[in-house]
């Protein structure tokens, strides 16, 4: 270990301004910075600061994600063998090593291609390299589906870091969630390979292996799916070999979707992480929940078989698709949500709200909770204005009051 | 004692090195200093050179746009140095005690013969006026403007604080004296607020009692929830500390500038109280009472949130009633700090396991603990800050010097110090009370 420091310091001069390495100075701060707390001491106010800071932070979203991101890959195995027939043949390990390979690649190509342009920007505008991305790396590819081809997560993460977050200015200036605006991108560009029934599932192998045959009853069309292709009366969920599905079920995970949302349960494993470190607001993971419930309740007292989402119970509503996601996860990011305590109550119900509505009334788009965040996102610095409208409201009418009883 | 007023929002950090009830004699310091940037908002024109002979009370300098404004000796001796520094800047003015406390010659009136002009006059001359410090800008309050009401606190409830009871033991009719004399001042109100449990009991003053974590004795704190602070408005504030050398002057005719100070923080071997005078040098007051260690230290003058950085050659500064001494902490490197479990590291959130080793106290250094980011979590401030102000939008709007903004969002309420716990407690290490420091300032030439 000290070895180690000895080392740094010896070639730490290279790296300051002057250094022939001075070109990679800020790779080299992100290094020493990851390696080693900084020693610097405060120079102004107060003296001794709060242990936490964005690297712990971050470090606390990600470990949050965990649950989450670790039932995604067993569900990936999961479904794959689920497709082939061979589940009650294949073993625990198997299954998740098999989803294990199937998600690694996406992570590694997001952190690289993430990373890769938040270390040229750091260097290139001369600042430390910033935490943000550490979280957004990790959302990208737990909110698509298995089967999006790698080259496309590229192009996405890459234009989505570059042109929702970099030309703002970087971490904590962005108007957009940046792990979102990847999948609105790759939405909008490859819809054929972000939603329908052929990308849920990875039926071929992966590195080789688990290759074998679909069974017959297969069909790849996830919950949400099912719904939007439903048409007249009674609608029975099932899973991808045709076996109904209940609330539990879908609660609990053993589905088909994206990566990282299935598990309602795992989610709110996470979410107990983000609440009792205190990282994530309650505020607003609270109210998109209630947001999410009157809507669903209200779509349910009103079923109508012009829109088949509407069948669903509202607990079925908060279970299936991105939703428990995006509210544990895509809504809480402060950077792009509503920073004033009751504007994040506002904001948070109505992205309940509008998940649910554009789930179920606009039947050509089966899932509404990551465009809900998107859209709140623009209006989170308005429902703040208003917020603070009301302070300033308060503090004049205070005055004018002392006037009065003064006279 | 009937209002009581309960604050739930701020933090009590819980950092070891509390002072013990015992006062201990500090021996007699050599030198003693005043330092100008002790007191906010003043230019200062010194008035004595190198062996000069000075008494208890001898001005030393006066402030530029207010002559009748005077900063005097609190010892007797002979004045040793005018130290300077860029540009003539003066930082301080050192005096060579005596050792005598001979004070210039003072004849003081009974405080119920004085009237409020003779009161200000006398203050003003024998240097307790900068003790008065006045909202809007937080700064040295100015003579000629008339306050709306005066403000004491006599509760400093800042991190290994002194207990303002056991400082006061002995000088109750002195923080008498010291109100009866601030009600000749204003004709408005004198408010104190008093911390809750307080055996503290003044007469002719309206007092509200507050509990609750700190900053609940900040005196800005006190004033939002007792008389808030609108524009064009102008209060004085005091804190008790300052206000005993004020009563001990007009009720006993005696200048004397003798201050209990708590000496604190984890590096002191046994925190106590230590008896000394305005400016004493800081090597008198610690002495030897500090556990041998072989890093770097840190020697505050105040406490660990809004006090000064001192040098080890450094003194005690006038506004302040303890010395806190903390470990530097930049000659330690922590490999994967941000990563490990972090059971000794204290934090208002749980990203630390600290919190599963119970109540306990800390040892904390001088390290920012991270790199300067953008604000990028919500809502942080607003839990340590117990005022109707939203401190986020407050700081932007600083930042972008938006004064219709500022005006608006409270920037005539508040004083640096109140921002102190949302600098500690900030995830992105901003210098909050440099901002708000440096808007009131802006502001201030801006107005005037």
């Amino acid at each position: 270990m000290k070895t180690l420091r000895n080392y740094l310091d010896k070639v730490k001069p290279n790296f300051l301004p002057g250094g022939k390495w001075a070109m990679f100075r800020s790779v080299f701060e992100g290094f020493e910075s990851f390696l080693y707390v900084p020693s610097t001491t405060s120079l102004s106010g107060v003296h001794i600061h709060d242990s936490v800071d964005t690297k712990r932070t971050m470090s606390v979203v990600i470990l949050a994600l965990m649950p989450a991101l670790l039932f995604g890959m067993y569900n990936v195995g999961y479904q794959h063998y689920l497709a082939l027939g061979e589940l009650s043949v294949t073993g625990f390990w198997p299954i998740f090593f098999f989803g294990f390979l199937a998600v690694l690649p996406k992570i590694i190509v997001s952190y690289v291609v993430g990373l890769g342009i938040e270390f040229i920007v750091a260097q290139w505008r001369g600042h430390e390299i910033q935490e943000g991305f550490l979280v957004s790396g990790i959302l990208i590819p737990m909110i698509v589906p298995v089967d999006t081809p790698l080259w496309m997560l590229a192009v996405a993460t890459a234009f989505a870091v570059i042109f929702a977050k970099e030309v703002f200015g970087g971490t904590g200036m962005n108007i957009f969630n940046v792990a979102l605006v990847t999948r609105a991108f790759l939405f909008f560009a490859y819809p054929s390979k972000m939603s329908g029934d052929g990308v849920f599932v990875r039926t071929l192998d992966t590195f080789g292996l688990g290759a074998g045959q679909v069974c017959d009853s297969f069909s790849g069309a996830t919950p949400l799916g099912q719904v939007a292709t439903h048409t007249g009366g009674d609608l029975v969920l099932h899973n991808i070999v045709g076996t109904p599905l209940s609330t539990l079920d879908n609660f609990l995970g053993l589905i088909p979707g994206s990566i990282g949302e299935t598990s309602t349960l795992a989610i709110l494993i996470g979410a107990v992480i983000l609440l009792w470190t205190g990282v994530a607001s309650w505020r607003v993971m609270f109210s998109v929940f209630v947001g999410g419930l009157v809507m669903g309740t209200i779509a349910w007292l009103f079923p109508s078989s012009v829109y088949p989402a509407s069948f669903l119970s509202p607990l079925n509503q908060l279970c299936l698709g991105g939703f428990a996601f995006a509210a544990v996860f895509m809504a809480t990011d402060p950077v792009t949500g509503a920073r004033t305590r009751t504007g994040q109550y506002i904001y948070g119900f109505l992205i309940g709200l509008i998940a649910i509505l554009i789930r179920v009334y606009n039947t050509g788009y089966p899932e509404g909770a990551m465009l809900a965040v998107l859209l709140m996102n623009v209006f989170a610095p308005l429902i703040d204005h208003f917020v603070v409208g009301a302070n300033i409201k308060r503090r004049l009418k205070r005055a004018e009051r002392r006037k009065t009883e003064l006279l | 004692m009937a209002n009581v007023i309960k604050l739930k929002k701020g933090l009590d950090i819980p950092l070891k090195g509390q002072p013990e009830a015992h006062i201990v004699e500090a021996p007699a310091s050599e030198y003693y200093a005043l330092v100008p940037d002790d007191f906010h908002g003043i230019v200062p024109k010194v008035v004595v050179k190198p062996g000069d002979k000075v008494k208890v009370g001898t001005p030393l300098w006066f402030d530029k746009s207010n002559p009748a404004l005077q900063f005097v000796s609190p010892v007797s001796g002979e004045v040793s140095a005018v130290n300077r520094g860029e540009r003539r800047k003066v930082l301080n003015v050192t005096v060579k005690s005596d050792g005598k406390k001979e004070s210039v010659e003072v004849t003081v009136p009974k405080i119920n013969e004085l009237t409020g002009e003779q009161v200000k006059e006398m203050m003003l001359q024998y240097g307790l006026f900068p003790f008065i410090k006045q909202r809007p800008y937080d700064v040295i309050a100015n003579p000629d403007v008339a306050p709306r009401d005066i403000f004491v606190t006599t509760w400093d409830s800042a991190p290994l604080a002194p207990d303002f009871d056991f400082v006061m033991k002995g000088q109750e009719i002195d923080l008498q004296a010291g109100i009866d004399v601030l009600r000749k001042l204003t004709t408005g109100r004198v408010y104190v607020g008093i911390r809750f449990g307080s055996g503290v009991n003044v007469k002719g003053a309206h007092t509200f009692v507050f509990k609750g974590p700190h900053p609940a004795g900040n005196v800005g704190v006190q004033i939002e929830h007792i008389a808030p602070i609108s524009k064009g408005e102008t209060v004085w504030t005091l804190n008790a500390f300052d206000l005993l050398i004020i009563g001990r002057f007009f009720g006993r005719g005696r200048l004397d500038f003798s201050r209990l100070v708590a000496l604190t923080g984890s590096e002191v071997k046994s925190p106590c109280y230590v008896r000394t005078v305005l400016g004493a040098s800081v090597a008198s007051i610690v002495g030897d009472n500090l556990i041998p260690a072989t890093h770097h230290r840190r020697y505050i003058s105040g406490n660990v949130l809004t006090g000064t950085r001192l040098g080890e050659e450094d003194y005690l500064r006038a506004p302040h009633s303890q010395i806190t001494v903390i470990p530097e902490g930049d000659d330690c490197y922590e490999l994967l700090g941000w990563a490990l479990p972090g059971v000794r590291k204290y934090s208002i959130s749980r990203t630390f396991f600290s919190w599963m080793s119970g109540h306990r106290s800390y040892s904390m250094d001088a390290r920012l603990h991270g790199g300067e980011r953008a604000i990028i979590m919500q809502g942080e401030y607003d839990k340590v800050l117990p005022m109707d102000i939203l401190p986020e939008y407050l700081i932007k709007a600083i930042l972008a010097f938006d004064i219709d903004k500022m005006e608006n969002l409270g920037i005539y309420e508040i004083a640096p110090e109140d921002f102190a716990l949302c600098e500690f407690v900030d995830t992105s290490k901003l210098p909050l009370q440099a901002i708000i420091r440096d808007g009131l300032d802006k502001l201030r030439k801006e107005v005037n």
